[in-house]
């Protein structure tokens, strides 16, 4: 079990109110991810339902249970930190058995489940080893090894794998996915990468400014985002937003379309521009059109190659399904 | 120092240090020697004739000898147990977040500072004096008779002088490599279970280990060597009951004027300094690994 349900918490360093008011339900065998710009709380409220800060004011409630004055070891989370925060002086085993040894285990059990979680993770070869001998992604297994020996009611990941290089990060992301398949325990994930929030998630939490801006399903963000926020938040390349006649022409303050959305051709189309810098990763080609008179620059995306050169003039035409309407308050316009 | 070339050149470039230090160590060390085997004393001029291991043989089985050599081990011994335990928990201390952290932390530095001479007389005519110190007259307001530290118990005296200054020693560099303990460590641990004194045993404890193999190396080198507080608190009495084998070197070649077997008394403490070393460094050396 576990649901974590977060009633009008607020948090203050001194004077400085990190978090507003906050409301937040995460049901049990859910894969919550935070996502949201640098600063904007998203550590804080793990930290926050983690216990290792205090609310300022509001609940914090555990399957039911009020936690919000309860110690962290009394939560049944586990977590799973930045830099690791492994043990340096002793040994993977002890790293892994040491949440058991605290809640006094008998050692037959210790080593039955250090063992177990040894096989999950692959770290069958690197037990008597200390951290300071494994490599990131290894580290990276050991701190999980360490957060699921003790079968907690819910995992908290703060950025885990920020530290380690794109290769191993994609394994390390399925990896985790996998695990949370396996154990069907409810996993709350702080992440800023974009793809990490998509593909892991089941409910994405888009924070800003300790707001939550919007909560919902990897898909349900990015084809009905709420606000501008969201919808320049979620998706990569950013949503093109355009403004002024354009927009009003569609009864809108803005308008946004995704570079995905946007067909173009040399000849005609319903907005014209000239090449700027064009990306070319293979599999697809970003173009970044100017000169358009709707915005400084429009990204557009097309699959597999394209032969326009810099300076070319290109036609751009919107798929008009799929272009969102914002209000002067940035609110979408259903 | 990757490279071969760069090795080489380091070598050259510390050659005239190290040259100048071995004369500097090997010119008195091998005239101690030399003098450690003549029948040198000031008191009677003449021929210092070569009298072979006399004089070794004299100083060993002098009956202070043995009080001497039990009273270092013991000062070295007790100064190191108060500064290691009270420094770690004197840094403890001054690791949590207190109005006024900087000027205190100032004030536990200032022993240190106050040279051993006077911070011994200060202990022995401001506190251990039994009619005009500090505690003498704590406890003859409480209605008990004075204690006369230094007459009754010398070595523990001389013990606390030097233990007191060196505690600000320890407490600082215990302080330092308090404040490199990663906080997330210790919130992993909080996490996982472990109360206050399980964390200081688990993590804390560990992480000191190296800074503690540090404060014991140094203090150890200078603990050996005491001398000053010594004399000028207890002449080494009463008796030899706080004379350690400085002193006894001291009382040997300038008190009784026996250069021989002054020398004599110097080269056996540098050899039982090297095996305190020696033990040492089997004992907690290798926390200096990383
Ligand atoms: N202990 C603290 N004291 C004062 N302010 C703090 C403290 N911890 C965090 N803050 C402030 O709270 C805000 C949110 O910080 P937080 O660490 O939660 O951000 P974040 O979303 O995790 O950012 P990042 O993606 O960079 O990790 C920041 O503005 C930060 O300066
Ligand atoms: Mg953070």
């Amino acid at each position: 079990m576990g649901q974590i349900t977060l009633s009008k918490v607020t948090k203050k360093f001194g004077e400085v109110e990190v978090i507003p008011p906050l409301d937040l339900e995460i049901n049990d065998g859910e894969f919550a991810v935070f996502v949201g710009p640098s600063g904007c709380g998203k550590s804080t409220l793990l930290r926050l339902i983690a216990g290792l800060e205090d609310v300022t004011s509001g609940t914090i409630a555990i399957d039911g249970t009020d936690a919000t004055g309860l110690v962290p070891a009394k939560r049944r989370l586990a977590m799973v930190f930045q830099s690791y925060a492994l043990y340096p002086h002793m040994s993977v085993r002890k790293n892994i058995a040491f949440p058991l040894k605290m809640a006094k285990f008998d050692q037959a059990e210790i080593d039955r489940r250090v063992e177990a979680a040894a096989k999950v993770l692959n770290l069958g070869d690197y037990l008597d080893r200390r951290p300071g001998q494994l490599s990131g992604g290894q580290r990276q297994r050991v701190a999980i090894g360490r957060a699921i020996v003790r079968e907690p009611a819910a995992f908290l990941f703060d950025e885990p794998l920020s530290n380690l290089d794109a290769a191993l990060r994609v394994g390390m992301r399925l990896e985790i996915s996998e695990l949370h398949n396996r154990l069907a325990t409810t996993m709350i994930y702080v992440t800023h990468d974009q793809v990490e929030a998509m593909t892991m998630a089941d409910k994405i939490v888009v924070l800003q400014a300790g707001r939550i801006e919007q909560v919902g399903a990897p898909l349900e963000l990015y084809e009905r985002p709420r606000n501008l926020f969201v919808a320049g938040f979620i998706g990569s390349p950013k949503m093109n937003f355009i403004t002024g006649a354009e927009a009003a022409r569609l009864g809108a303050h803005t308008i946004g379309i995704r570079p995905e959305h946007i067909s173009i051709s040399p000849s005609e189309g319903a907005w014209k521009g000239t090449v700027g810098v064009s990306e070319h990763l293979g599999s697809d080609t970003f173009f970044h059109v100017m000169g358009t008179g709707l915005a400084e620059s429009m990204t557009v995306r097309t699959s597999g190659e394209v032969s326009l050169r810099h300076g070319d003039t290109i036609f751009l035409t919107p798929q008009e399904d799929k272009i969102h309407r914002f209000d002067a308050d940035g609110m979408r316009i259903a | 120092m990757a490279t071969k070339h760069s090795r080489a050149a380091s070598r050259l470039m510390i050659s005239p240090a190290v040259l100048l230090l071995l004369g500097w160590m090997i010119v008195p060390l091998s005239m101690t020697i030399y003098f450690s085997f003549l029948n040198y004393n000031l008191l009677m001029p003449g021929a210092h004739n070569f009298i072979g291991f006399d004089n070794y043989k004299y100083f060993l089985t002098d009956p202070a000898f043995t009080t001497a050599l039990i009273n270092t081990l013991v000062l070295v011994g007790g100064v190191l147990l108060i500064t290691t335990v009270g420094g770690t928990l004197l840094a403890l201390l001054l690791d949590q977040p207190i109005w006024g952290q900087g000027i205190v932390r100032v004030l536990v530095i200032a022993p240190f500072f106050v040279m051993p001479t006077v911070s011994a007389l200060v202990w022995k005519n401001m506190f251990m004096n039994p009619v005009n110190g500090l505690f003498g007259w704590i406890a003859t307001s409480l209605g008990l008779p004075p204690f006369d530290f230094l007459a009754h118990a010398p070595l523990f005296s001389v013990i606390m002088i030097v233990a007191w200054q060196w505690l600000p020693f320890s407490t600082l560099i215990l302080l330092t490599a308090l404040q490199s303990l990663d906080s997330e460590q210790m919130e992993a641990a909080e996490m996982d279970g472990a109360g206050a004194i399980s964390r200081f045993v688990y993590i804390t404890v560990p992480h000191l280990a190296r800074a503690t193999t540090v404060v014991i190396l140094i203090q150890t080198i200078f603990l050996l060597s005491v001398f000053a507080e010594i004399l000028v608190t207890t002449n080494g009495g009463p008796g030899t009951a706080s004379t350690n084998l400085t002193y006894l070197v001291y009382a040997q070649s300038l008190l009784q004027f026996d250069v021989g077997g002054g020398s004599a008394g110097g080269i056996i403490a540098v050899i039982l300094a090297n095996i305190v070393a020696i033990f040492l460094m089997r004992m907690i050396g290798k926390n200096l690994d990383a």
